[in-house]
């Protein structure tokens, strides 16, 4: 890993409120470009919430408060004069559940670009749906029935989609929320290959409770604990000699 | 350091501890019953040593199976991966060791024609040996980076004695072609004491890997304490 590695986003001194709960208590922290960065740690640990505030998930809900810089390319996501849709496209989200549109298969993909106007239905959409698709290995699995509903498909087919969808409008980065604890470990096993992948062309953030999914797919590992990063570095490291001991007790299950 | 919330993980880790403990115990047993063996010229002892080596390559076997089971099904990480692995590095150097012990009571078993006579330097060398062998098994059994540091420090001086040992022999042979039998059985013996002060640095060295996490394997002594005072 001696390659040079470049910040896609840069995060300093990032606090967080839900009402008069801090949920976050000020993390510095880069993600790379090109890499996959998993987020573990316990529950309530403020791991998906820190995730949200990447593509601004959390602005929705009303009680929450931001403080911090969150640095997308050097531009701050949280500037009054971001378009957040905008930035949305730009940062993908895939959700534990996979929550793909009541429409067809092809519809899924088609939807947001057409709504941006990324691309016109067409040969050129036709294109970008195929491409979608096949970069998310579905593919194959959908060819034939493209008009079918996307939520006829198996669990592990329906995350596939709801990549697929998300490499749609052509993000920078793509967060995934414990994209495979609903899936069988088969389907694991190609959402896992499918971020090996991924990683060519995008900066892939994750989160998981399965330590062994992190130490699988991820290059660089955060480990936070009641709202703090208490340990950042790469997965190798964490994984065989992390150097805090709470990221050895959450590691090696002495935790609580 | 806290327990895992998995008891029965907990309870596996210890009694795998405890196995290579007494297969180390069994180990140095061996080697000093061989030495005594030798010092004595007591064949009956000798025998014993070569018979009971069956018992430390059992216990090989078992801590084998025990760590290829908690890599299958706990996937161990962390400090805990750092001991499995220093456990299966570590329990190939104390059968080696056994078989050193083994060779040694052989040696006797060999030589009661011609029996050894200078036997001050062996026994020096036999001594610091086991002196490795046991601060070794101690370093592993409290995690002790300090006392492990010192037995590869230790290694030059365990290498000078045996070159004494050689050296010495190699004079009594040139006086006197009668002790040229017991000058190669002294030589050989000799040999196999070093190897367990060898087989003693290895274990010393995954010591600190288990406790530090850095690997000081074929580096010098210098570089090695270098190591373990940088975080990883």
């Amino acid at each position: 890993m001696s390659t040079e590695l470049t910040n896609k986003i840069t995060v300093r001194d990032l606090k967080l409120w839900y009402g008069d709960f801090q949920a976050i208590n000020g993390i510095d922290l880069d993600i790379y470009s090109g890499k996959v960065t998993a987020f573990i740690g316990p529950s309530g640990c403020g791991k998906s919430t820190f995730l949200r505030t990447m593509n601004r998930m959390n602005d929705r809900i009303a009680s929450c408060r931001v403080e911090g810089q969150i640095l997308l390319e050097g531009q701050d996501i949280y500037a009054p004069e971001v378009d957040v849709v905008q930035l949305r496209t730009h940062v993908g989200m895939v959700f534990q559940k996979p929550n793909p549109f009541p429409k067809s298969i092809y519809e899924n993909i088609a939807y947001a670009p057409r709504i941006h106007g990324i691309v016109h239905d067409g040969p050129e959409m036709d294109e970008l749906v195929e491409k979608s698709l096949r970069k998310a290995s579905i593919w194959e699995e959908v060819k034939d029935k493209l008009q079918q509903p996307g939520t006829a498909l198996s669990g592990g087919q329906q995350q596939r989609l709801c990549i697929a969808r998300t490499i749609a409008v052509e993000p920078d980065v793509i967060l995934m929320d414990e994209p495979c604890s609903a899936l069988d470990p088969i389907a694991t096993a190609k959402i896992e290959e499918l971020m090996d992948e991924l990683k060519q062309e995008y900066t892939i953030v994750i989160v998981t409770h399965n330590m062994q999914q992190a130490a699988r797919v991820s290059d660089y590992t955060a480990y936070f604990y009641l709202g703090d990063l208490v340990e950042f570095g790469e997965t190798t490291q964490i994984f065989t000699a992390p150097r805090h001991q709470k990221t050895e007790d959450y590691i090696t299950g002495r935790f609580g | 350091m806290s327990e895992h919330t998995i008891k029965r993980f907990e309870d596996e880790l210890n009694l795998l501890k405890e196995k290579v403990l007494s297969m180390g115990g069994l180990v140095e047993k061996a080697v000093r019953r061989s030495m005594k063996s030798l010092l004595e010229q007591d064949t009956k002892r000798a025998r014993k040593v070569i018979e009971r080596d069956n018992a430390i390559n059992t216990l090989e076997l078992q801590i084998d199976e025990m760590t290829r089971t908690i890599l299958a099904l706990r996937q161990p990480a962390a400090s805990d991966l750092r001991f499995i692995m220093t456990t299966i590095k570590i329990v190939t150097d104390l059968e080696r060791s056994g078989d050193m012990a083994e060779a040694i009571a052989g040696a006797l078993l060999q030589s009661e024609d011609h029996p050894l006579i200078h036997l001050e330097s062996l026994q020096n060398l036999a001594e610091k040996a086991i002196l490795q062998l046991q601060q070794a098994l101690d370093s592993f059994a409290r995690g002790d980076v300090d006392l492990a540091l010192s037995i590869i420090q230790s290694e030059n001086k365990i290498n000078s004695m045996f070159k004494a040992v050689q050296r010495e022999n190699l004079t009594y042979m040139l006086e006197d072609h009668h002790q040229i039998s017991a000058g190669l059985m002294a030589y050989s013996i000799g040999k196999n004491l070093e190897r367990i002060g060898d087989h003693a640095v290895n274990i010393a060295e995954m010591v600190i890997y288990m406790v530090r996490g850095h690997d000081v394997r074929h580096v010098d002594y210098q570089t090695a304490v270098a190591l373990v005072n940088t975080p990883n």
